[in-house]
């Protein structure tokens, strides 16, 4: 069953301003490489060259951090929800 | 008249033109206020602000707005206020407290932030406001809001101060509580602001609302006789205003106004929720969030959204970062009301607990003069003091001088 990934507005652009994607993946990173598939480019903006997420994206996976959990190895359930927020919107 | 060229990527440099947008594109960095310094420098001098009015606007050459505020008129210039029997308490000599416990309207620095980014939600012709908060925001900007009748949206976390709570519902705004913490509070309103048209002041308008954040560093500059302290210690929960702070002081020196002089800049966080201090502690950048468990909870934000710029600030000023325990906390908001007479909330607590613990290790000194930014007002956070139930006396004389320990006689005396 696929999962839901809500993209933040900035990355919009390469969605054609669609908001909800579903997809299917084991982890997040698979969903990432998922993502990019239908959306070339995408996947360059969330991680850095070495793989790894970049500073400044929060990616929850139904609410929690994967820097809690498994970062790009978290495992994801079906119909999961994966939210990416730009990490510096929102603090005080 | 305005001096903004444009919003700018902190992170890769890549420029946008004014809009409400908080985020870099290409690399999701921060965007932040670029300013014309040099026609800045043609029209602001020491002589031109003294001769204006004692509000946070007599800098507004250096705030981000493209005509006069509509906001928050009456806001800044808060106390600077020496605190001598601190000090002595502390084993320091020259100590100072910046007090926006007492800021207009709602009691807390968070007055600054709110007065640019609704006067700047006008000038975008939002026709609602709203906010992600830990509770000083949330007053903040529901008071604003109502003064300038805007409706206002606040999403707070589920277990905030009740006080906080009533202090934001009484401006009719549409108070939501969230159950989680305050990231999860953040989360949800950057999704909200992606789909509705809110100036959501923390989210959206960022680049413009931090800006509010610089009049704190201006003022003290100028309250000091135009001059830096040697070191400042300041609160941190999203790290935002200690990176503030460090802007206010390099903007005044780069427009001539102070001298070039180094400031160490010191961040205070509770054990409980304290990223950017272990990260500081640890000697890196790198912010590991955490999940809060404080009574501090206006600092209480395990993902500092500017974690990474505050530890670039603290080391690179040669600084330092420590947290305290909730007792600590609770014993520095004891301390610095029956030393000085101010009542701060657990976030000034924390920063004057932890102003204790550098002056024990030695970081702070008898050489150096401190500023201390206490940031809340502790009549909203009374919930974390659990102080003495007391016992009525009779109305009689001689009640009262048993109770006070006084015989008549000694009494007459005293």
């Amino acid at each position: 069953m696929p999962q839901t990934v809500i993209i933040p507005t900035p990355l919009r652009k390469f969605t054609n301003e669609t908001e909800l994607v579903e997809v299917d993946g084991a982890t997040v990173g698979e969903i990432f490489g998922q993502l990019d598939i239908q959306f070339p480019g995408l996947r360059a903006r969330l991680c850095e060259e070495n793989g790894e997420l970049r500073r400044f994206i929060n990616v929850y996976v139904d609410g929690e951090d994967i820097r809690f959990l498994d970062r790009l190895q978290t495992k994801v359930a079906e119909r999961a929800e994966i939210s990416i927020v730009p990490a510096i919107a929102g603090g005080c | 008249m305005s001096y903004v060229k444009g919003l700018k990527c902190r992170e890769c440099g890549a420029p946008y033109p004014v809009a409400p947008v908080a985020i870099c594109e290409e690399c999701f960095g921060p965007l932040e206020v670029d300013y014309d310094y040099e026609a800045i420098q043609q029209t602001l001098t020491r002589a031109e602000i003294a001769g204006r009015p004692k509000t946070m606007w007599r800098y507004q050459e250096l705030l981000p707005l493209e005509a006069a505020p509509t906001v928050g008129l009456q806001t800044g210039c808060t106390p600077l206020v020496r605190a001598d029997r601190l000090a002595r308490a502390l084993g320091v000599r020259e100590l100072y407290l910046k007090n926006d416990a007492v800021q207009h309207p709602t009691l807390s620095f968070k007055d600054r932030v709110v007065a640019v980014a609704l006067s700047k939600a006008r000038e975008f012709n939002f026709e609602a406001v709203g906010c992600a908060s830990t509770g000083n925001l949330a007053n903040s900007v529901a008071a604003n809001a109502a003064a300038a009748g805007f409706p206002a949206f606040i999403l707070i976390p589920d277990n905030l101060e009740k006080s906080k709570v009533t202090a934001t519902q009484i401006y009719g705004a549409n108070v939501i509580p969230v159950r989680g913490n305050y990231d999860d509070v953040n989360r949800l309103c950057s999704e909200i602001a992606g789909r509705h048209r809110i100036a959501f002041v923390n989210v959206n308008l960022r680049p413009f609302y931090g800006e509010g954040s610089k009049t704190f560093g201006y003022e003290i500059a100028e309250q000091l006789g135009w001059e830096k302290p040697d070191a400042v210690v300041v609160p941190m929960a999203g790290g935002s205003l200690i990176t503030k702070i460090h802007k206010a002081f390099n903007e005044l020196a780069k427009l001539g106004l102070i001298e070039e002089k180094e400031t160490r800049f010191y961040g205070a966080q509770a054990t409980g929720c304290n990223p950017i201090a272990a990260a500081v502690k640890a000697g890196t950048r790198d912010i590991r969030p955490v999940r809060p468990d404080t009574i501090a909870k206006s600092l209480a934000i395990g993902n500092p959204a500017d974690g990474y710029f505050a530890t670039g600030v603290i080391a690179g000023s040669g600084g330092w970062s420590e947290d305290v325990t909730d007792a600590e906390i609770v014993d520095a908001m004891k301390l610095l009301a029956q030393t000085e007479g101010i009542f701060t909330e657990t976030a000034g607590g924390t920063t004057v607990a932890v102003t204790r613990k550098l002056i024990e290790q030695g970081r702070l000194t008898a050489d150096d003069r401190i500023v201390v930014a206490i940031t809340g007002n502790g009549l909203k956070t009374q919930e974390a003091l659990q102080l003495e139930d007391l016992e009525a006396i009779d109305p009689k004389l001689a009640k009262f001088e048993e109770r006070i320990g006084l015989g008549r006689a000694a009494a007459a005396l005293a």
